[in-house]
């Protein structure tokens, strides 16, 4: 019962930042799933160091979560926060450059000591010493008030301790009029073997709340309303958690087993994770030895008439490139997952970058093309790894799918699919064996049809090796090998016949268009819309289809005045888009392994309409 | 639709094109005899090779077969396999696909225990790429990579796989066909893992490298045939002997200083622990005679077997999946109208 007054907002950004062993992840994940069962439409961003456990209160170990929560449609974590949750000196040093100024800063007081700030290399307490002019600060004994509230349980002081995330998650919720029931339905899950430490939890998280109701610090609490969002079943889920159930998916609707050959690589492994808990499905995850192995398994598997899925980040892609090689020689179908992060080499592995376009496009020996299609968030890569799985297996080629550390680990509300009403992939094997032929095309696709071993008078060999059109007997003859290298490019751009045209959110002719691909999609989406609120002639076209690029692309692009094409790399799409249309266009880049800020892209975008 | 398969039917169409008097030959003719022995329908049963010359064995027979790269055929059939259990996969390799670029794989595959039937051809020299030393090529030898000798210790094959824990390695020699075939066969009945090493003469580039035990004057006294449960006894008079001297292993002949056989070591290609096969990966030309047959052979779950049990495990406790209910799993919520 709030004795305050409510001021009604449609969208806030927060951002939960502490150390690394605070439970920050795990406490915007909490407000996440609560805001989506009010109804509110969200998007996540988290953002954490690769150390595991860096040295408690320094910089290093900061770890931190942002989520927008809104009553309009939410595409991206917010630029800026709204309200920073800093739980020691280190999470405010790390974060406060992204505040804006009059954003509302909540610190745990208490752990501004001497100790705490030397580890974060301050040299004065910035709670007195003005550099937070400028700012909301709510300054709260977090830590105190969570010993205290606990005073009766029977647990020592650093369990105690521990339970500080939820004393702040409680003044969150009191803050944005959240709930408090999922959050005690989770922890009675959580510890329900500890049934002290639940206790515990939960006296925390009202504590905060009834805190936040009772203490002068907070003038008011906020309202953000449920989003108008199509109606359905709805649940949170990653990027790479909604890759995985995809690939479930279509190992279903085309009846081939999964088989998921990899190496765990930040920022893909979660896929791993993911599949290896539904062994009812038939998923056979491999670890292998090494990225070479986790590919060459993989091939070994779609050989024997699986459906074979690798997944991996940039430095994995580089030790595949021989054996997709191989698989586009012997034009096998596979799925080639690249969770991009920021390179070259080991670069920095926890944080996003489009890094890998022009290595999934041309990063092989020999003419070697391959399909490339990509995510654009969270929520569509169930989607993309059905069609990635669709085109694998009619067009018998590798198809590398483009993910990135922002779309894997961020979350969204998904409208989930009825599995009735997936698409069915058909799988083309040969009938008769008095004419079978292991490199015979059909017209349609100019794809070979699938022989796997264990089918009786189909018995036949296929190898690296240059083969002669149709047999695939080993071949050296010249023009066989022009032949052979033509139509193998022509099999993959036949696959732009079999995919959707390009479209557009905007007009359908005018004086911009912003062309994007990947992770970039929100920030993009919502530059474009804001600039066309202002009554802008700006249009979106995100491309989900890299390689074969759909069919009316050119004709698209050449019915506006100017092309924008932003990207999170040195400007690779735009490269590519130049050379093969010979359209002028603007390339924008930003490679700092962080999204694009949706300010950032309308002011591009402003300057490029004068 | 049984029918009884001749050598013949494992025979593809394709012309054989290694080098004349090449050791390959010897073993593709054991192979093409022993597949109809087998009972295996040629359907079911798959070459994957890497490469190198031993590589381009698939072409040359009729059932399936995969030519893959480099030091990969391990992985590749280990996913086919794990994904097809039904077949029968053999990997061909040679000393410089699966001892060198592709070690890694090899290792693993025998850890895991995979069930596949390796051949190694062993020749000491990388042919296909026209004559530089090998992981297994001795300390020495002088090659067009190596023109003052190469400085690299070799490997063992055998110390490498039992090292590895291999719960089948025999080592077999190309010269010999009908007892290559006899170990051939011993390695398909093997379930889990089968290393087979296959002592190869590579005429072009390091011709009688394996001359010790070959020549008809020497081979008696330079092989050691193990035989299970049986003393280690060889030399042309049988009158040679292996005997551990502490944890060395020794010759002895047999009536000197009162040595009989019962002091000689009793093979036992079933020991559970890998230390006696170990021994003999030790054994080396010219201080030892080299030991050909079943190093071990031991049972073991197959990765292939554990792989697919544990799916039916899951899915007798959990059921068959039900995709509708896995994604609507978890924290789920309605939005109405």
């Amino acid at each position: 019962m709030t004795t305050k007054s409510r001021i009604e907002l449609d969208h806030v950004t927060i951002r939960f930042a502490g150390d690394s062993g605070d439970g920050m992840q795990l406490t915007g994940t909490q407000f996440t799933n609560t805001s989506a069962i009010v109804g509110n439409d969200l998007a996540t961003f988290p953002d954490f160091p690769a150390e595991i456990r860096a040295p408690a209160g320094t910089l290093p170990g900061v770890s931190s979560f942002q989520v927008q929560i809104g009553e309009v449609d939410i595409y991206t974590p917010g630029d800026e926060p709204d309200v920073l949750v800093a739980m020691n000196p280190a999470a405010l040093k790390a974060n406060l450059a992204a505040l804006p100024k009059g954003a509302t800063l909540v610190v745990d007081e208490s752990q501004f000591t001497a100790r705490n700030l030397d580890k974060a290399n301050y040299a004065s307490n910035p709670l007195d010493d003005g550099s937070l002019d400028g700012y909301r600060v709510i300054k709260v004994d977090i830590s105190k008030l969570t010993l205290n509230a606990l005073e009766s349980v029977e647990i020592d002081n650093r369990a105690k301790g521990r339970c500080k995330n939820f004393f702040a998650l409680g003044m969150m919720y009191w803050m944005y009029n959240r709930p408090m029931g999922p959050s005690k339905d989770w922890i009675e899950r959580k510890f329900a073997k500890k049934p002290i430490l639940a206790e515990a939890n939960k006296l925390a998280m009202t504590a905060g709340f009834n805190y936040a109701n009772t203490a002068d610090l907070m003038p008011s609490s906020f309202e953000v309303k449920p989003a108008s969002i199509e109606a359905g079943t709805y649940r949170s889920i990653s990027g790479n958690q909604s890759l995985a159930l995809g690939l479930i998916a279509a190992s279903r609707q085309a009846g081939l087993p999964l088989f998921l050959g990899t190496y765990p690589i930040t920022p893909a492994t979660d896929i791993l994770h993911e599949l290896a808990k539904h062994k009812e499905y038939g998923v056979i995850t491999f670890q292998a030895e090494d990225e070479i192995a986790a590919i060459c398994s993989t091939i070994g598997a779609s050989y024997g008439g699986g459906l074979g899925i690798t997944s991996t980040s940039g430095p994995g892609m580089c030790l595949k490139a021989e054996a997709m090689g191989l698989a586009v020689k012997t034009e096998l179908p596979l799925i080639i997952i690249d969770v991009q992060r920021a390179g070259p080499s080991t670069g920095m592995p926890t944080k996003t970058e489009q890094s890998d376009l022009m290595l999934s496009l041309y990063g092989r020996h020999g003419e070697s093309p391959i399909c490339v299609i990509s995510c654009s968030r969270p929520t569509d890569c169930f989607d993309v790894a059905l069609e990635a799985a669709r085109i694998a297996v009619t067009f018998m080629t590798p198809v590398i799918l483009l993910s990135d550390g922002y779309i894997a680990n961020g979350t969204g509300p998904w409208k989930l699919p009825d599995p009735d009403n997936l698409p069915t992939i058909h799988v083309r094997r040969p009938v008769d064996p008095s004419e079978f032929q292991p490199f015979k095309r059909d017209e349609e696709h100019l794809a070979r049809a699938w022989a796997i071993p264990g089918m009786p008078g189909f018995e036949h060999r296929i190898g690296g090796i240059e083969g002669q059109e149709n047999t695939g007997n080993v071949s050296y003859d010249p023009v066989n090998h022009a032949r052979m290298s033509q139509l193998r490019a022509d099999k993959i751009q036949r696959i732009a016949e079999f995919i959707p045209e390009q479209s557009v959110s905007g007009p359908e002719e005018g004086d911009l268009l912003v062309i994007s691909w990947g992770g970039t999609y929100g920030a993009v989406y919502s530059a474009v819309q804001q600039m066309q609120r202002q009554g802008k002639s700006v249009a979106h076209a995100h491309l989900r289809y890299l390689n074969p690029f759909p069919k009316n692309l050119e004709s698209l692009m050449r019915k506006y005045k100017q092309i924008l094409v932003p990207e999170l790399n040195m400007g690779q799409l735009s490269k590519v888009l130049k050379y093969t249309y010979e359209i002028p266009l603007e390339s924008y880049t930003k490679i700092q392994g962080q999204p694009f800020k949706i300010r950032e892209l309308r002011e591009k975008i402003e300057q490029m309409l004068g | 639709m049984s029918q009884t398969l001749t050598k013949k039917d494992f025979a593809s169409d394709q012309e054989v094109r290694w080098c004349p008097g090449c050791g390959d030959y010897a073993i593709l003719n054991a192979v093409q005899s022993l597949m109809p022995t087998l009972g295996i329908p040629k359907e079911k049963t798959v070459f994957v090779s890497g490469i190198g010359c031993s590589s381009r064995f698939p072409y040359y027979m009729s059932t399936y077969g995969f030519h893959t790269i480099h030091g990969r055929a391990a992985a590749i059939a280990t996913g086919l396999k794990t994904v097809n259990p039904e077949l029968s996969v053999w990997v061909v390799t040679g000393d410089g696909d699966s001892l060198s670029i592709g070690g890694n794989h090899f290792i693993h595959a025998i850890r895991r225990n995979v069930d596949l039937n390796v051949l190694l051809f062993n020749n000491e020299i990388y042919g296909l790429t026209k004559g530089q030393y090998s992981p297994t090529s001795p300390t020495g030898l002088v090659t067009k990579s190596s023109p003052f000798g190469s400085l690299e210790r070799s490997f063992s094959a055998a110390s490498l796989s039992i090292g590895a824990e291999a719960t089948f390695f025999a080592r077999t020699i190309d010269s010999e066909p009908k007892y290559m075939q006899e170990i051939f066969a011993r390695a398909a009945a093997h379930k889990g893992m089968s290393v087979v090493e296959i002592l190869q003469n590579c005429v072009i580039f390091n011709d009688g490298a394996h001359k010790a035990i070959t020549d008809r004057a020497s081979k008696d006294d330079m092989q050691l045939r193990l035989e299970h449960g049986k003393p280690m006894i060889f030399g042309a008079n049988r009158d040679k002997g292996i005997r551990l001297n502490g944890i060395t292993p020794e010759v002895v002949t047999l009536g000197e200083n009162g040595i009989s056989e019962a002091d000689l070591l009793i093979h036992d290609e079933r020991a559970p622990e890998p230390t006696l096969a170990y021994f003999l990966s030790r054994m080396r030309s010219p201080e030892f005679p080299t030991p050909l047959g079943v190093f071990r052979s031991v049972e073991a779950p197959s990765f292939t077997e554990k792989v697919h049990q544990q799916i039916e495990d899951i899915r007798n406790k959990k059921g068959g999946g039900d995709l509708r209910k896995l994604l609507f799993s978890g924290d789920t919520w309605e939005v109405k109208e």
